[in-house]
């Protein structure tokens, strides 16, 4: 269960609200860019079908110690083989399809998961592979087994990091345990991306050489992913009490505010309403009137959309 | 075998599968919003967002139970949140000095309205999925102003992901047959099969995409997805999206005002 890659893929309600909507904006933000920089409509029936091959691609596996078996996540070798930008929007078909069809990962943290297993994992892996040198070298299938092992680490540490942040579990616990089960799932990612360098060097060389330059750009996703980064980070760094700690700190505060009889958003008491369950009830029905406002908007502005 | 082919979509016929699904998919955001956004020990509102997905789920012929196995999905994500009672600082309920172990209050209301809302999460998209075709989804998502782009690129990936899927699944199984249940020389040797297999199958994959391309073009394709049949929004769809928000908003304030 653990060393199977839906441990990656962060369901709805583990992560706080703050947080996966700042994963979301950056996310949007990436594939803004990746949009830019990709000709989509003249490759959509490439990326489409590359797409469809990566998911085909993580059932392709082999045995490894101990019953679990080595497998594909497919960030790292999408890099390789269309690019980081066009490998990232490929794993964001991937990813974004295995939310909506097969309900793995969730949709409000659909943001971070493509963050981490689309962006982060394609530029990581893009990023090792170059550093190490030429595509059809004798080194490319150890430069593809570094970037996809790096690329696993990358995308599980942030995971870890999101999840900590959003105070669902402590820092000290999930970072070890995840760096040590990914740190092996890795190497079965790395071996993979190796096997498939190696075997398309001798059986098409062509295909592994892109021109060099054609994926764009890549500053503009080092610096969302850096920043991504830096946000996961710096609550941890700075000294700031860590999720679990604010959490309790709010949680105290509630149940010493309860202790006190007054409400935990006092503000919310209505004046002139001495009542506390008369105050809650208008309080209910403000909330539903004016969402149900919202909602009759929503309702008109889709109605208005079809003519 | 690490991939599930199994399509959450149920046919039927209950109300949820008329709903319209620009509809469906706005209320099961904004229902995962309401889940996610409700502050740790909302109990009683988290309870009224159980009884709207158990209702829905009932009501249109589903059954009470339909969500229930794909929560499984989210276990070791629920087995981490498991050890917030005993990691969260706070007044302590139970102690164990001899095994260093405390359950501290804070933390057993934190791992409680975890596990629940992403419990309810899981309910709402399963409901989404369970009665919404796919094709009608990424018209939704369309409408709902998704780029055109990728929603195409979202269709043309679930198009061909059973196709290639079936072709990964012929080519395990002729490894299998040729190796007699052996398991090879070694995991180096193994690893580098594997490899070789999806190297192959990257080449099937750039073939088979190449003929996609040129099969598209030749029938006119310019870069855009034309639909022709759509629907229009009833005023049932209006009434459930009304409804449903009035719903998300009074649990919301119930939340936020419960001394």
């Amino acid at each position: 269960m653990f060393l199977s890659p839906a441990a990656m893929h962060i369901p709805d309600g583990f992560l706080s609200l703050p947080v996966a909507l700042v994963g979301w904006g950056l996310t949007l933000a990436l594939l803004a860019a990746a949009l830019r920089r990709t000709n989509t409509a003249s490759q959509l029936p490439l990326m489409g079908v590359l797409a469809a091959f990566i998911f085909a691609a993580q059932a392709i596996n082999f045995p490894v110690a101990a019953g679990t078996s080595g497998h594909l996540i497919g960030g790292a070798l999408a890099a390789i083989l269309l690019g980081p930008w066009q490998g990232m929007l490929a794993m964001t078909a991937v990813v974004t399809v295995q939310a909506l069809v097969f309900q793995d990962g969730g949709l409000l943290a659909l943001g971070w998961n493509l963050f981490n297993m689309a962006a982060l994992a394609c530029f990581a892996g893009d990023w090792v592979h170059r550093r190490l040198g030429a595509l059809q070298g004798r080194r490319a299938p150890a430069a593809g087994f570094l970037a996809g092992w790096l690329s696993v680490m990358a995308a599980a540490t942030a995971a870890s990091l999101q999840l900590a942040l959003s105070g669902t579990v402590a820092l000290r616990l999930v970072l070890p345990a995840t760096l040590g089960v990914h740190a092996l799932i890795g190497i079965g990612e790395g071996l993979i991306t190796a096997g498939a360098v190696a075997f398309l060097r001798g059986a098409q060389p062509a295909v592994l050489a892109r021109p060099e330059g054609a994926s764009g750009d890549r500053r503009p996703a080092y610096l969302l992913l850096g920043l991504g980064l830096a946000l996961l980070l710096t609550p941890l760094a700075s000294g700031f009490p860590d999720g679990l700690e604010r959490v309790a700190e709010r949680l105290e505060f509630g149940a010493q505010a309860r202790g006190l009889g007054i409400g935990l958003l006092s503000d919310y008491a209505i004046p002139g309403v001495s009542s506390p369950a008369l105050a809650t009830a208008l309080a209910v029905a403000l909330g539903a009137a004016l969402l149900a406002g919202v909602g009759w908007l929503l309702a008109r502005s889709l109605a208005r959309a079809e003519s | 075998m690490h991939i599930h082919l199994a399509d959450q979509y149920r046919p039927g016929a209950g109300w949820l599968h008329r709903l319209d699904p620009r509809v469906k998919v706005i209320v099961c955001l904004g229902f995962i919003l309401t889940a996610s956004g409700l502050p740790p020990g909302s109990w009683l509102s988290l309870a009224g967002l159980f009884l709207i997905a158990l209702g829905a789920a009932w009501s249109s012929g589903l059954g009470v139970t339909f969500a229930l196995r794909r929560s499984l999905i989210a276990l070791p994500f629920a087995l981490a949140a498991l050890t917030l009672p005993f990691t969260t600082p706070g007044e302590r309920l139970l102690e164990w000095p001899a095994l260093g172990l405390a359950v501290s209050r804070p933390g057993l209301i934190q791992a409680g309205s975890l596990l629940l809302r992403a419990w309810l999460a899981v309910q709402a998209a399963a409901l989404l999925l369970g009665t919404t075709r796919f094709r009608e989804l990424l018209w939704a998502l369309e409408a709902v102003r998704v780029p055109a782009v990728i929603v195409s690129l979202l269709g043309l990936t679930y198009r061909y992901l059973f196709l290639l899927a079936d072709e990964a699944l012929h080519m395990l199984r002729a490894r299998r047959a040729r190796s007699a249940g052996g398991r090879g020389p070694g995991m180096r040797w193994q690893a580098r099969a594997a490899g070789a297999m999806v190297g192959a199958l990257f080449l099937r994959a750039l073939e088979r995409s190449q003929r996609v391309h040129a099969a598209m073009l030749s029938r006119g394709y310019d870069g855009r997805a034309r639909i022709l049949q759509t629907r229009r929004l009833l005023p049932a769809d209006t009434l459930a999206l009304t409804l449903a928000f009035a719903g998300f908003g009074g649990l919301i304030a119930a939340a936020l005002t419960a001394a």
